[in-house]
């Protein structure tokens, strides 16, 4: 098992591999994500308070669920980083973040967008809405950070600190509906019973479509990575040369 | 159902296609962006290589 797990985290052997496993995501990923959509834009229910507006669910709930699906994974990788010295962890940090930024920034338009119709307000300063928008600021920062420093180690290590930080705001954005008198409504997605299952599903076939881009997405840049990192080795030249 | 009831979404049309647009095109971008980073790391580790060549 260890000797596997140490292969696969070789960066020739990791190359290979996450280049051959990227179909595999990528393709479910389309179909679970268009089924999801015709599920959610034709097939569901109307909701009998929004009408058709509360449609924007399907788009806004799997996004949020994302931003922070992609945190936690970014702040794990990067405390592997820091306890193994696993350049591989440290590179799945920095290769998710920019993809996380990106579900942060969906959940919060498309929320804007929803609230809108159905509060009369683009925005509130409510707990739900600015933890999620101080989500946002880790995610730059992150990115910010890496960037700025010139010793990839230093920038590793750095930025795993900032990562692991910005865990407390993880709870706070879950338990923000709970927690304060929040104008945002509360789970509905983690709350049985509290949606049919005809309107629940086309939710989950788009939340999992978005994890399986996540994979595929996640690996092409991985692989970006492993080239960035890797020095003047054989197969590197044997790999370009092809 | 006909399409132009599908397309107005009993009045949210207005909030709801921009949503499910903007989503749409940022699984597009990351797409791309993904894949040209790897092509961009590609092509700088060529040069890495040369130069090393020249050198030695």
């Amino acid at each position: 098992m260890w000797t596997w797990f140490h292969k696969l985290a070789s960066p020739p052997h990791f190359y290979r591999i996450a280049g051959l496993t990227i179909p595999w995501f990528s393709w479910p990923a389309l179909i679970l994500i268009l089924v999801g959509l015709y599920g959610g834009l034709v097939l569901a229910p109307m909701d009998y308070q929004q009408g058709e507006g509360f449609r924007i669910f399907y788009v806004h709930v799997p996004s949020a669920i994302m931003s922070m699906f992609i945190y936690s994974t970014m702040a794990i990788a990067a405390g592997i980083g820091l306890i193994w010295r696993m350049k591989l962890a440290h590179a799945v940090a920095a290769a998710s973040a920019p993809i996380g930024a990106w579900f942060t920034f969906c959940a919060l338009a498309t929320g804007s967008l929803w609230g809108k119709p159905m509060w009369g307000t683009w925005w509130v300063w409510d707990a739900r809405l600015t933890s999620e928008l101080i989500l946002l600021f880790l995610y730059l920062g992150f990115i910010a950070l890496r960037s700025s420093i010139e010793d990839p180690q230093r920038a590793d290590r750095s930025a795993a600190v900032l990562a692991l930080v910005g865990v407390i705001n993880l709870p706070v954005i879950h338990y923000s509906v709970v927690w304060w008198n929040s104008l945002h409504q509360g789970s509905t997605m983690f709350n049985p019973g509290a949606m049919s299952i005809q309107m629940k599903w086309p939710a989950l076939a788009m939340l999992f479509g978005f994890m399986l881009y996540y994979g595929a997405v996640l690996f092409v840049r991985l692989r970006a990575e492993v080239i960035r990192r890797e020095r003047n080795a054989a197969w590197l030249r044997e790999e370009l040369a092809r | 159902m006909n399409l132009s009831d599908f397309f107005y979404m009993g009045g949210y049309a207005a909030f709801l296609w921009p949503a499910y647009g903007l989503v749409l095109s940022v699984l597009v971008y990351n797409v791309w962006s993904a894949r040209r980073a790897h092509q961009e790391a590609r092509r700088a580790a060529v040069r890495r290589l040369q130069m090393e060549e020249t050198r030695s």
